[in-house]
Parts: structure tokens; C-alpha cells; sequence
């Protein structure tokens, strides 16, 4: 009986998660609440089971994300019985980002890559899991599963380490830090597929339903709370849809979907014809500008 | 057991049983269309996102080399550095999937870099193929990469015969080239090689049968992907192989032992062996988060408890008890090269392999092999992206098994301990029967018992900086003083050794490596015998001083920076050597045309534009007297 394609990814996602405790001092696990943040900590769950993951999770926080995705935050941490680390840009917070007012880049730079710097620092961790995967843009397909950042977090496409077999040289000079990704391997189907087969939780958004909504330059945006201004005339509506990623509410796009369960979401995925991150506004800044973000310090 | 799932029998049928993993790799240059090749496999999946599609048309018309068509190619370059360029400089890693399949395509450029990035992508393939373009047949390249791929233990080839539309579909040009190519391909030895007449720009045979080439009933490409017997079935008959990654005690009463099995299956009641103490036990049980497994096979990532209290820790390697692994410390290896800088012979590195990393020093190269022809050609040194075949010797015996029978455990890469890159990565084929016949012969009259009829304790006191920075000037002087204070003492002068011991060697890299190699090991004797040595050389790279300080156990090696600007020792220039060498007359002098890299910790750092010679041997004397290195033993 040979293993199926999932068994192996799992398999390859704790080999890589365990060489990371065994091989770092003061490894983390980011923790954004999505999907693929939800299917990292429950592999983090089985790569160290009896023990608890032996590290904390850390979700740096932009204050504007669903509502439902603080509630589901607040209840993994406590059910995994891992310590979480909130962190949020002080900066960001006296000066009041936010993406009316400053735009999606200021506030993505500010809360999220600035913040992730700050908070790597200011805990002086040396390893750093995230759920990037490599299908999900193309700058990302040439991404290491081991990619090192300078003592300034910056990223250098050209000087990458050759990974072997599966081999990861974890060594590094001093004040230098590794951002690891467990599930480069995977895609987006893979991740639902495995999801649906563990029973692992997540945030209610990724389901159909009727949601209170504005349309702008194409973009379905959910009224999550009262912070986002609406222009003249606009009013929400309620519409049938749901997420296929999750960020900063006013940054992220729904689909309009009936898919109310995981084998719908599947089925419909399998239908699907436009891609994952189209929903997310950061993406369009500029061309390039995912790679661009990364060689800053974006994750 | 799935609190927010529902059961949909049709979705769990498709990923319960069905669906295996191909992971194959890519070879030839842009311009045999590859990245169109793949491109066109990614659409003809059906993976390609219609936004994509979008983005690709307008991609298309702005930069896309063929006016009015899609440019498939453009769906894969992903850094814009590259985009710029027009060529592809890196591994990339590409995913799609049919009914039956999932596939992971390691995607290497046949260009710059073409060996560390090719090798890179092959060491986790199952199969790979290999793209001729139809019009220029098998070329040097294909040879190259036939050889890579069949080193880093590939049984199964695809030969993709592209552009097959711009030789009119000729049956007689697609058969030349298969036959050329079996005949190259009978010295490797594949265990199955198919070859496909393929256009990637049309999409000829590479979902459906081309009506352009009815002459050929093989598999179409896709058809080939989703049917080719993967090679799991082997490893799975395997010994069992587990490299221990993590020890798990979350409390008194657990301890796991956790990694991957790279062979064989595991189940509770086998005898295994922990390597390479050699303790043998019983696993007790194999622990997991949805409860004790029956049994574990190749590929799984698991956690073991064993019956016996026996020493396990991370780097060792768990066995079936009576098909042990081999355990060595010498071996013979091919190493493919990936750094800038040279291997040479002498040098050390870390060594990881498995779960364990240990210091490797590189022993004879034996010979290089020329890639394009696969001539063995001897070879002092291996530059940048040269393959070629050595010794090595670990600093501790290891457990293993001969790459072609298991890549993970005959596998490894090497680590330069001060940049901390990746510089090589090699495939280990046999022991050395030296590491088991001689052994290091322990003798009754030890170093603590020669240095203590001497009332001293034997150091090293290793000199180095530029030629004319005084090293040996005040190595005479401390020698003298130490002489004084009836210490045994021995000076290993630079000059002194290259008339004698070290008479054979010149003054390239490579020799200047391997005299620094014999000087360290006669240094080490000396101390070894009970003397304070000092040593006065340019010894001018990192790597060689540290392989010196690993000689000696902890303390024993004192590192003495003469610090002497460049400009200052020129103008001293004792010997006129840097005049020579201005001149042009003295090759790879040290300052002029071959770097000194400065020390980073010395013990010692002295400036000898602030003090005169007496004046730094005295603080030599001093810092030996502050250590307690001139006191008698204990």
C-alpha cells in the first residue's frame, strides 16, 4: 500500500517542522488564523505529539481583520495550549494606519511587515514557520523551504542555499534569522483536501452566507464593522458568499458561493477558474510587487 | 473524530485511496522550450486560473516572443530579475494534478549555474525528462544532463523530442535522435528510457495523440506521467532505516524517539539497532497523534519508543537489527562543487548527512569528470560546478549506506564553517578499509606523562600574518625567552620547512593548503610530544587555521595575529619579495595577488606599528604566564 500524495506532503511538513526545533534556538509559528496557518499548527500538532508544539505561536495583528478571526484566534490558541503572542506596530497605532486614509500599501507595510520585524526582534527569535506555499504566486515558486533573512530581514533572490535531498542547512551567522515554510509543497487543493480529511477548524468566513456587502472596483467587500466608510449612496447588501483567503477585512475580496460545507468548497475549487489571491488587493499595487514586499521584510 | 467536516463519500474515495505523488525534474536550455513545455503541461491540466490566462494574454502581446500567440513559457518565470533577462536562473518547483496524480515539477535552467541547480532538482526526482530540440538532435548539453541526472541515482528517463512541427513531423529525424541517444545512453545504464516526438508549442502527444505524427503509437507525455511505476516498492522491501531528528520527553515517563523512515517498514515487536553504538532493542510502540499505529512504512514521519533504556540521541540511526547499516569514518565520494572558491585537498567542512553533522577533511582528489564526455581527467582541485571523485575523512565514524542503495543515507552536503554556505554535495560510495585497519595506536607513555617530566603543559602557538609583518622575528624572540625559562620549546620557521618536509610544494592555493596541512600535523606531534611549538607562516586563509585549531583539544591552539598594514610591511620588505612580486616575477604573493584573510578571533592580536619586536614577544611571554600556559601541570 503506497502513501497518497497528502500522507507524503504531511510527512515532509513534520520533517522539516522538527528539524527546525531541533536545529534553531528560539523557534516561532506565525499565526494569521487562515487556512494554512490552521493546517500548519495541527501538523505542528502531530509532528511533536505527546509533547505540545515546543514553541509559541505569534500573530501580528493589523486591528483590522474579520471579527471572527480574533474569536477563532482566541479559541486555537487555548485549545492547542501554545502560548500566543499578539503583537501590533505601536507606531502603526499612534499614528492611526489604516487603509482608508493611508492605503493598502502604507497599512500592509506598516502593521504587517514592519510589525513582523519588530516582533522577530523584540523576541530575538532565529526561526520563523509560515503557511506560504508555492503555488500561490509566482515569485514564490522559486522560494526555499529554508529562506534566510539578513540581520535587517531583508531577502536575497540571487544568494539562495541550495536545498538537497532532504537535507536543510540550518546554520547561520549572528543576527541573521530563517523563515521556514512547511507547506511549500502544497496547494491550495491540497490544503482543503487535507482539512476536510483531519477535521481541522476554521474561521466560519470560508463558508457561504449571507453576508453584508459593498461592491467596489469589482471587489466584494464584507461590512465587518463600523469602521469602514461607506461613500455616498453605498449601501450593503446581503449576499451569498464567502472567503477563499482571509486577511484585513477591507483588503479582501469575497466569491459569491452557495458552498456552505467542506466537500462544496472542494467541489467548487475543483470548478474553480480564477485564482486564490485574486481577492486580495495588495497583490495589484505594482507589478512585481509580491517580490518586491519580500525583499522589505514581508513575510 | 471531524467535528465541522461532512462525509462525501465521492471526495473521500479520491483521497484515501487514489491519488500517488510523481516528483520529476526538468532538463535543457530555453531555448529547447522548455519552460513552454511545462507551460503547456500546466495548461492542458486545467490548473491555470482564468485571471492567469488573462494576465498571461496580455504578457503575451507585451514581452511574449511569438507575436499572436500565448507564450506559455511566461506562466513559469517568476523573479523579475529574470523576466528582464529572458532567462530562467534557478530551481523553481511547479505543481499540477490529474485524476490520478499529483505531480511536483522541479524546473532547473540549462544555462548559468546548470549543475548545482540541475543536481538540486534531481536529488528528489523520481524521473526526469530530458528535452531535445528536433533540429539540432543530441548535443553535448544532453549528455551533460543525462550524466546529472543518472548520478544523483534517476532510473528513468523521458526523452522529449520538441519541436517536432518545424522538422515536418519527420519519422526519420525522431528516429536518428533515439537511436543517438540510446547508444550515449547505454554507458549510464538507465533502467527505462522512453522517447516522445513532442511539440510544446502546438501540443503535439503531449495530452492527446498527434494526427501529425501518425507513425508513432507510444504514450502521449500526460498519459506516460500518470502511468510510469515509481520506484517506492524497492525502499519498502528495505532494511529499516530511521535517522533519528528529535528526542520527544515532554515528561519522565515519555521518551520518543522521532524521524522519517527512509527505508522499510517498522512495526512494535522488531529487533532494531541504534547506530552507531550498536545497541540492539525492541520498539515498543509507534506513538501518534491519532493514536498507536499498527505499522510504518517509507516516507512517513513518525515517533518510536523502544523496550530498552538505550542511548539514543539526534544523528543516530535506528536499523533492523541484523541488516545494519555500514560504519565508517573514511570514504570514497563524489562531491559536485557549488562554491566560487575551490575545493582543495586539506581543507575541512561540516558534513551533513541524514540527521547528523559531523567535520569532514577532503583527502585525495582522485579525478574530475568532464561532464560533456564523461572522461575522467585527473584533477588537484574542483572549481565551480565541477564534479570529480575523493576521500574524505570524518572526525567520528558514522553509519551509512552506499548512495545508489539509499539516497538519504549515502547522501550529504558540505558546509564551509565560517560563511555557513552550502559549498558542495556528494554521494558517498564505499568505506575506506584504512579507517578500520588502522587504528590511532594508543601508547602507554601519553602527553600528560612526556610534558610532565618537563614540568610544562604543550601548547601551540600558531603566528600568522603578511610576509615582512615579524612573525618570525618575534617567534625567535619568545622562543628565546621561553628557552630561558627552561621551557622545551620547538620553532617551525616557514622558510626552514619549504627547504625540507614541504620542499615539494609550490605556491598555489592548493599547495598552499597542503603545506599548512603537514605543518599542522607536525605541530600537532610536536605537542603531542610534550614540546610548546610555535609555528611562523603568512598562513593567510581562515580555513587552514581553523583546521589547525581542530587538531588540538580546546585551549592548546593560541592564535597570534601579527598585525602589519600592507603598505608597512612593503616597505620593510626584508627579503625583496615584494618587490619581486610588484614586478611581477612572484606569483600568488600574499598582499598582492593572493588574499590574507584576516583572523577573526585571534587569541592574541599584535600591532607592530605600536610595538617594537621585544616589546611583543615580552607581551607574548605574558599572555602565555597569564593563561597558566607556563605553569607545570597539576
Amino acid at each position: 500500500m503506497s502513501l497518497t500524495h497528502l500522507e507524503l506532503l504531511e510527512a515532509e511538513a513534520i520533517q522539516i517542522m522538527r528539524e527546525v526545533v531541533a536545529e534553531t534556538e528560539k523557534p516561532v509559528m506565525l499565526y494569521s488564523i487562515g487556512k494554512d496557518s490552521g493546517a500548519m499548527l495541527h501538523l505542528a500538532k502531530k509532528a511533536f505529539y505527546p509533547a505540545p508544539p515546543p514553541f509559541p505561536l505569534l500573530h501580528v495583528d493589523t486591528t483590522f481583520k474579520f471579527r471572527d478571526m480574533y474569536t477563532m484566534r482566541d479559541r486555537m490558541a487555548a485549545e492547542s495550549g501554545m502560548e500566543l503572542l499578539v503583537h501590533k506596530n505601536p507606531d502603526a497605532i499612534a499614528r492611526n494606519i489604516n487603509p482608508f486614509t493611508h492605503g493598502s500599501q502604507v497599512h500592509t507595510d506598516t502593521w504587517k511587515t514592519e510589525g513582523l520585524k519588530q516582533a522577530l526582534d523584540k523576541y530575538g527569535f532565529d526561526a520563523a514557520f509560515g503557511g506560504a506555499r508555492r503555488d500561490e504566486e509566482k515569485s514564490r515558486a522559486k522560494e526555499r523551504v529554508f529562506s534566510f533573512r539578513s540581520a535587517q530581514h531583508r531577502w536575497d533572490p540571487k544568494n539562495q542555499r541550495p536545498e538537497l535531498w532532504r537535507l536543510y542547512n540550518t546554520r547561520k551567522q549572528k543576527g541573521e534569522s530563517i523563515r521556514v515554510f512547511p507547506l511549500s509543497n502544497w496547494t491550495e487543493m491540497d490544503v482543503w483536501q487535507y482539512i476536510y480529511l483531519e477535521g481541522i477548524p476554521i474561521v466560519p468566513l470560508y463558508y457561504a452566507a449571507e453576508r453584508p456587502i459593498v461592491e467596489r472596483d469589482g471587489a466584494l467587500i464584507m461590512v465587518d464593522d463600523d469602521r469602514l466608510p461607506l461613500k455616498p449612496g453605498e449601501k450593503p447588501q446581503q449576499r451569498m458568499v464567502r472567503f477563499r483567503t482571509l486577511g484585513c477585512y477591507p483588503l479582501t475580496g469575497a466569491v459569491e458561493s452557495t458552498a456552505t460545507t467542506l466537500p462544496a468548497i472542494i467541489r467548487e475549487m475543483q470548478a474553480s477558474e480564477v485564482s486564490e489571491r485574486q481577492g486580495r488587493v495588495i497583490d495589484y499595487d505594482s507589478p512585481s510587487s509580491m517580490e518586491q514586499k519580500k525583499q522589505e521584510g514581508y513575510f | 473524530m471531524r467535528p465541522n467536516a461532512q462525509i462525501d463519500t465521492a471526495i473521500d474515495a479520491d483521497l484515501r485511496v487514489a491519488k500517488s505523488l510523481l516528483r520529476f525534474n526538468t532538463c535543457g536550455s530555453v531555448d529547447d522550450g522548455k519552460s513552454t513545455l511545462i507551460g503547456r503541461m500546466l495548461f492542458e491540466s486545467g490548473v491555470i486560473p482564468k485571471d492567469q490566462l488573462a494576465a498571461l494574454e496580455a504578457d503575451s502581446k507585451r514581452v511574449g516572443t511569438r507575436p499572436g500567440e500565448l507564450d506559455y513559457a511566461l506562466l513559469l518565470d517568476g523573479l523579475s530579475a529574470e523576466r528582464e533577462q529572458g532567462i530562467t536562473i534557478d530551481v523553481s518547483y511547479r505543481f499540477f494534478a490529474t485524476d490520478k496524480r499529483k505531480f511536483i515539477v522541479a524546473d532547473t535552467p540549462g544555462h548559468e549555474q546548470y549543475t548545482r541547480n540541475m543536481v538540486t532538482g534531481a536529488s528528489t526526482a523520481d524521473l526526469s525528462i530530458i528535452l531535445i530540440d528536433a533540429r539540432k538532435g543530441v548535443l553535448t548539453q544532453t549528455r551533460r544532463h543525462s550524466y546529472l541526472v543518472w548520478l544523483l541515482g534517476i532510473r528513468h528517463v523521458v526523452l522529449v523530442v520538441n519541436k517536432m512541427d518545424l522538422v515536418d513531423y519527420s519519422n526519420d529525424v525522431f528516429a536518428k535522435i533515439e537511436a543517438d541517444y540510446r547508444a550515449f545512453a547505454e554507458q549510464l545504464g538507465f533502467d527505462e528510457i522512453t522517447c516522445i516526438p513532442v511539440s510544446a508549442v502546438r501540443g503535439d502527444n503531449i495530452m492527446k495523440h498527434s494526427t501529425a505524427t501518425p507513425w508513432y503509437q507510444g504514450a502521449t507525455l500526460m498519459g506516460l506521467l500518470n502511468e510510469v511505476q515509481v520506484d517506492h516498492s524497492r525502499l519498502r522491501n528495505d532494511p529499516l532505516r530511521m535517522p533519528v531528528q528529535w528526542v520527544n520527553r515532554p515528561n519522565l515517563d515519555f521518551r520518543g524517539f522521532a524521524g522519517t523512515i527512509v527505508a522499510g517498514t517498522v512495526k512494535p515487536g522488531d529487533m532494531v539497532r541504534v547506530q552507531p553504538s550498536n545497541k540492539t532493542t525492541k520498539v515498543s510502540r509507534i506513538v501518534s497523534f491519532d493514536g498507536d499505529l499498527p505499522s510504518a512504512t517509507v516516507g512517513q514521519s513518525i515517533t518510536l519508543t523502544l523496550a530498552d533504556e538505550v542511548d539514543v540521541s539526534r544523528g543516530d540511526l535506528i536499523v533492523t537489527a541484523d541488516s545494519p547499516a555500514e560504519i565508517a569514518n573514511q570514504f570514497e565520494a563524489t562531491v559536485v562543487w557549488m562554491n566560487e572558491g575551490p575545493l582543495l585537498r586539506g581543507r575541512t567542512y561540516l558534513l551533513k548527512i541524514g540527521t547528523k553533522t559531523v567535520t569532514a577533511t577532503v583527502g585525495a582528489i582522485k579525478n574530475k569528470i568532464n561532464v560533456n564526455n564523461l572522461e575522467q581527467v585527473p584533477a588537484p582541485t574542483l572549481g565551480l560546478n565541477e564534479i570529480g571523485v575523493c576521500n574524505l575523512e570524518l572526525d567520528r565514524p558514522i553509519a551509512f549506506d552506499a548512495y545508489k542503495v539509499n539516497r538519504d543515507t549515502g547522501g550529504f552536503i558540505l558546509i564551509d564553517r565560517m560563511t555557513n554556505d552550502t559549498v558542495g554535495a556528494g554521494m558517498l560510495h564505499f568505506a575506506l578499509r584504512r579507517a578500520q585497519n588502522v587504528h590511532w595506536q594508543a601508547l602507554d607513555v601519553n602527553k600528560q606523562a612526556r610534558a610532565a617530566i618537563k614540568g610544562q603543559k604543550p601548547c601551540l602557538l600558531w603566528y600568522t600574518g603578511l610576509s615582512g609583518a615579524g612573525k618570525s622575528t618575534i617567534a625567535n624572540l619568545v622562543d628565546k625567552k621561553l628557552h630561558s625559562m627552561n621551557r622545551h620549546t620547538y620553532l617551525l620557521d616557514g622558510d626552514n620547512v619549504r627547504h625540507g618536509l614541504n620542499k615539494d610544494l609550490g605556491f598555489t592555493a592548493a599547495d598552499r593548503v597542503e603545506n599548512i596541512r603537514r605543518i599542522a600535523e607536525v605541530a600537532r606531534l610536536m605537542v603531542d610530544a610534550g614540546l610548546i611549538v610555535s609555528t611562523a607562516f603568512i598562513s593567510p586563509f581562515r580555513a587552514e587555521r581553523e583546521m589547525a585549531r581542530y587538531l588540538l583539544p580546546p585551549g592548546e591552539f593560541i592564535e597570534i595575529f601579527v598585525d602589519t598594514p600592507l603598505s608597512v610591511a612593503e616597505q620593510r620588505d626584508p627579503k625583496g619579495l615584494y618587490k619581486k612580486a610588484r614586478r611581477g616575477e612572484l606569483k600568488n604573493f600574499t598582499g598582492i595577488d593572493s588574499p590574507y584573510e584576516t583572523p577573526e578571533k585571534p587569541e592574541l592580536r599584535i600591532d607592530t606599528t605600536l610595538l617594537s619586536p621585544e616589546a611583543a614577544a615580552e607581551r607574548v611571554v605574558a599572555f602565555l604566564q597569564a593563561r597558566g600556559a607556563l605553569e607545570g601541570p597539576a
